[in-house]
């Protein structure tokens, strides 16, 4: 074999502290190197093109890059291959830049081993063989999973674009946390009244069936074909026959239901309908209050229901989707404030969280649009918000900002002013944080044309005082101690990740940072992929988003889907298990382990072996490593393969002298 | 003995590709300043580990070996750690029997986010090595096992 060695110096990445011309005056000296070159940016049009010219003119076999990882540019470099007449998979990378040159400045001890990864990358390049990819079907249809902004974009975008959408939503209704806004900054525009024809759109929309009320209940399958299963939480209600009417609601004797829709400011009857404006527009009976479950007795909705639609013995119902595709949209929580306890968050009636302020502002809402204490539902007069209730704090496992509540207090303290005009709003912050497009502009307006007032400092204590409220805090740009009195104090909850979040990543074999959030495949250059391929993101599951980046991720996403489903077979990547028929003795541990159900069981001259399907398999490698006999051997990363990297790495120990 | 001072020691790592490839990668990205005698082996999940690699590795010559892999439950292969666990498990008893001390090789789960993990796994596994100093010489002067290619390769 010919091999290439290319020591990249990813401009002065590498170079500075890595002697890239010695790494690769050792290359030449390593077996089946015939040629070997130090150059300036591998991964650029002149570097590629230095790499194909080389392979031409040297009669090279295989290649390999040192450079940056090869979660970066691999995929890069094996179409450069390919451009020079190889094949993809006779190439090699050597990563210099993340695990050299950019963790230590030592050049000496750098360079030593920057040529020791390349002395395993060529050791394990000598092994290689030319791979092909089979090509499978692919089963076009999507699920998007979470129905607030982010999933509802998605959906439409994807259903617009010809493509069956199943959108699965874990509550009542579609719309997320923006269904319950009352406006939306920076413009201030009527939150319902851009969200609601898109909740309608989704209802109507021939290509999209909606299972609210739902969640998934495991996924099994890989891209171009999972299978998901989909729990349909027992209603008891039939939503074929409900037509939404609402005359239960009227007639329900049980009014103490909590009401999740409105954050639990005021109640709801048993059998509800989250809001006037819910998608689907149906009723559900909540048996924790109703008294056909509590107590046996009452039966008034059956009897009512024009359409008989109530079913009291309504089960759980497990439902089967075949996808080719799934895009996670659960957007976030909020953070839960009475873990300050010096804020008196959950003791005392009037501090409220900021979306439970939003219910109250909103004219749907359950003061229908009137500012009231909830103890004694006075219109208060002087407000004050608290912001990075739940953000910005490392000691309560915090530490990220949240984004939106700069600005979504800026525009409650607006709103506030035009349903009150004779009140006074406060905000105590630590930064104001108003980096989109108009909004700066927004939290200026905030103070100078409506007189918010902004005190620069955390608020430590908040305690009664007659019937109002003592705010006391620090003032860091005066130095000073504060304190503001309050009829209403308003906490600014930070995000935090679903509920469930984790438990969903393993179901969808993605990963989640500390806090729960779902990570991207990239932070800059693939912000809605994941590492597991057919599996996408969108909105506030990924961070904390505000609704255009939540939209534009919603897009974002629809959009990949919608180019990988161009194609009507996708190819597999051919690094899977194969078996050596000779050396199988038919144990079947391999069929065993394999999580993906990836292996068979095969008749093969009167003796039972294993057989791998190519398609299936994902190349992880767990049997190769659980085969008694070494007869499954995953390509690209087999025994053989990676004991000459440990002999590479072993052996030269012996030889390097350290003085 | 930090590691720091004095000459580098020889340490493989055997890295899942999906976590801890990439929790190295970000801990690179981050600028994480790590002692260099570490050099990884990626695979493409800590269920393809064999433990021979291990033992392989040390009697040729390694002074240390570390395995880390995503953290359990959130495996890319969904199971691919919990096997390993089992088996590096298995292995770590079985090393006092072959004459190594079980102190060179750990096993570790870090994910691609926690580059600061990283780096502290990085730096401690390498003090422990140092503390410990070079592998005893008979397993170093041994002859380097050679090559005993499997067939199937
Ligand atoms: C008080 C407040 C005011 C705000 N004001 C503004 C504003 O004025 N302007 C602005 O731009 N932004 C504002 N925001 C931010 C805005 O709410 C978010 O940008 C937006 O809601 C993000 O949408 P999303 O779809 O990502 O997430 P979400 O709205 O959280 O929607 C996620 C959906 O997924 C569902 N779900 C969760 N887990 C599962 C699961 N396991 N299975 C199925 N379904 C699941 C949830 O029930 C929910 O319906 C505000 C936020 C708050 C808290
Ligand atoms: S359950 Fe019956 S009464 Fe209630 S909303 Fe549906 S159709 Fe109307
Ligand atoms: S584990 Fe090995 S020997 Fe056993 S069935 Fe699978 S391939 Fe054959």
């Amino acid at each position: 074999m010919k091999i290439g060695v290319f020591v990249c110096h990813c401009g002065s990445n590498i170079a500075g502290t890595v002697d890239t011309a010695k790494v690769a005056e050792a290359a030449r000296q390593m077996p089946e190197v015939a040629f070997a070159t130090d150059t300036m940016y591998a991964c650029s049009e002149p570097g590629q093109a230095g790499v194909v010219q080389a392979v031409k003119e040297h009669g090279l076999d295989g290649v390999v890059v040192a450079s940056c990882t090869p979660r970066m540019h691999e995929l890069t470099f094996r179409r450069t291959l390919e451009r020079a007449g190889l094949n993809r998979y006779m190439f090699e990378m050597a990563n210099i830049r993340e695990h050299v040159s950019w963790i230590g400045k030592d050049m000496q001890a750098n360079t030593r081993k920057a040529t020791d990864l390349v002395g395993i990358a060529v050791e394990k390049l000598r092994r290689d063989k030319p791979l092909t990819a089979k090509k499978f079907d692919i089963c076009k249809r999507v699920m998007v999973i979470g129905g607030g902004v982010a999933g509802i974009q998605a959906a439409l975008d994807m259903a617009e674009g010809g493509l069956e959408v199943v959108l699965v939503e874990r509550s009542a209704t579609i719309g997320g946390k923006m269904a319950k806004l009352d406006k939306t900054f920076p413009t201030v525009d009527c939150s319902s009244c851009i969200l609601g024809p898109k909740m309608v759109d989704v209802s109507q929309h021939p290509n999209i069936t909606l299972y609210a009320y739902s969640e998934v209940e495991s996924v099994s399958g890989f891209v171009g074909n999972f299978d998901v299963k989909v729990r349909r939480k027992a209603r008891y209600v039939n939503w074929e026959a409900c037509t939404g009417c609402g005359l239960c609601m009227e007639k329900c004797p049980s009014k103490k239901a909590k009401d999740d829709f409105n954050e639990q400011i005021g109640t709801t009857t048993a059998i509800n309908i989250p809001s006037p404006q819910a998608i689907p527009k149906k009723a559900k009976i909540d048996p924790e209050f109703c008294r056909q479950f509590t107590k046996g007795k009452c039966g008034v909705c059956a009897k009512i229901c024009p359409s008989g639609a109530i079913e009291y013995d309504q089960q759980d119902e497990v439902v089967g989707e075949k996808v080719g595709a799934i895009i996670a949209a659960t957007g976030f929580d909020l953070f839960d404030y009475t873990r300050y306890g010096e804020y008196g968050g959950g003791r005392y009636p009037d501090v409220i969280t900021s979306i439970q302020y939003e219910r109250m502002l909103s004219a749907s809402g359950p003061t229908g649009g009137h500012i009231k204490r909830p103890s004694d539902s006075k219109e208060p007069k002087s407000i004050v918000f608290v912001q990075c209730v739940g953000s910005r704090d490392k000691s309560i496992g915090r530490p990220y900002c949240s984004g939106f509540c700069c600005m979504y207090t800026a525009k409650q303290a607006i709103l506030t002013k035009d349903h009150i005009p004779d009140s006074q709003s406060y905000v105590f912050y630590m930064d104001i944080r108003a980096p989109g497009k108009n909004y700066d502009e927004f939290t200026r307006r905030g103070m100078e044309e409506y007189g918010t007032q902004y005190i620069r400092g955390r608020v430590s204590m908040i305690y009664p005082q007659g019937d109002k409220y003592i705010v006391r805090g620090a003032d860091t740009l005066l130095g000073t101690q504060v304190e503001v009195e309050a009829d209403l104090v308003v906490l600014a909850v930070g995000a935090e990740s679903s509920k469930g979040s984790p438990e969903l990543a393993e179901k969808l074999r993605i990963s989640y940072d500390a806090y729960g959030f779902f990570m991207e495949s990239h932070p800059k250059l693939k912000p809605v992929e994941t590492n597991t391929a057919g599996v996408y993101l969108a909105g506030s599951c990924q961070g904390p988003k505000d609704i255009p980046s939540s939209v534009g991720q919603g897009s974002a996403a629809a959009a990949k889907v919608l180019s990988l489903f161009s194609r009507s077979q996708l190819e597999s990547d051919p690094q899977v298990s194969m078996v050596d028929i000779k050396r199988c003795i038919g144990c079947g541990k391999c069929i065993a382990t394999c999580p993906f159900g990836a292996i068979e069981a095969i008749d093969f001259r009167g003796q039972p072996k294993a057989q791998v399907i190519e398609t299936v398999c994902q190349g992880c490698g767990i049997c190769t490593a659980t085969c008694p006999q070494g007869a499954i051997q995953l390509q690209h990363f087999t025994d053989n393969q990676i004991l000459a990297e440990v002999n590479a790495l072993c052996q030269q120990a012996l030889e390097v002298n350290f003085e | 003995m930090p590691a720091s001072a004095g000459s580098e020691l020889r340490i493989v790592g055997f890295l899942c590709n999906w976590c801890s490839y990439g929790g190295a990668d970000t801990a690179g990205v981050g600028r994480f300043t790590q002692p260099t005698d570490l050099r990884i082996i990626r695979v493409p999940c800590s269920g393809r580990i064999d433990p021979l690699f291990v033992v392989k590795a040390l009697m040729g010559g390694a002074d240390g070996v570390l395995v880390s892999g995503c953290h359990p439950r959130d495996c890319h292969y969904s199971q691919g750690n919990f096997y390993a666990r089992r088996r590096l498990e298995v292995l770590k008893r079985f090393l006092p029997t072959l004459g190594i001390d079980p102190k060179r090789f750990e096993y570790t789960w870090v994910s691609a986010s926690e580059g600061q993990r990283w780096q502290s796994v990085v730096t401690k596994f390498t003090e422990q090595i140092h503390a410990l100093g070079p592998a005893p010489n008979q397993c170093r002067s041994a002859q380097a096992p050679q090559e005993a290619e499997r067939s199937a390769g």
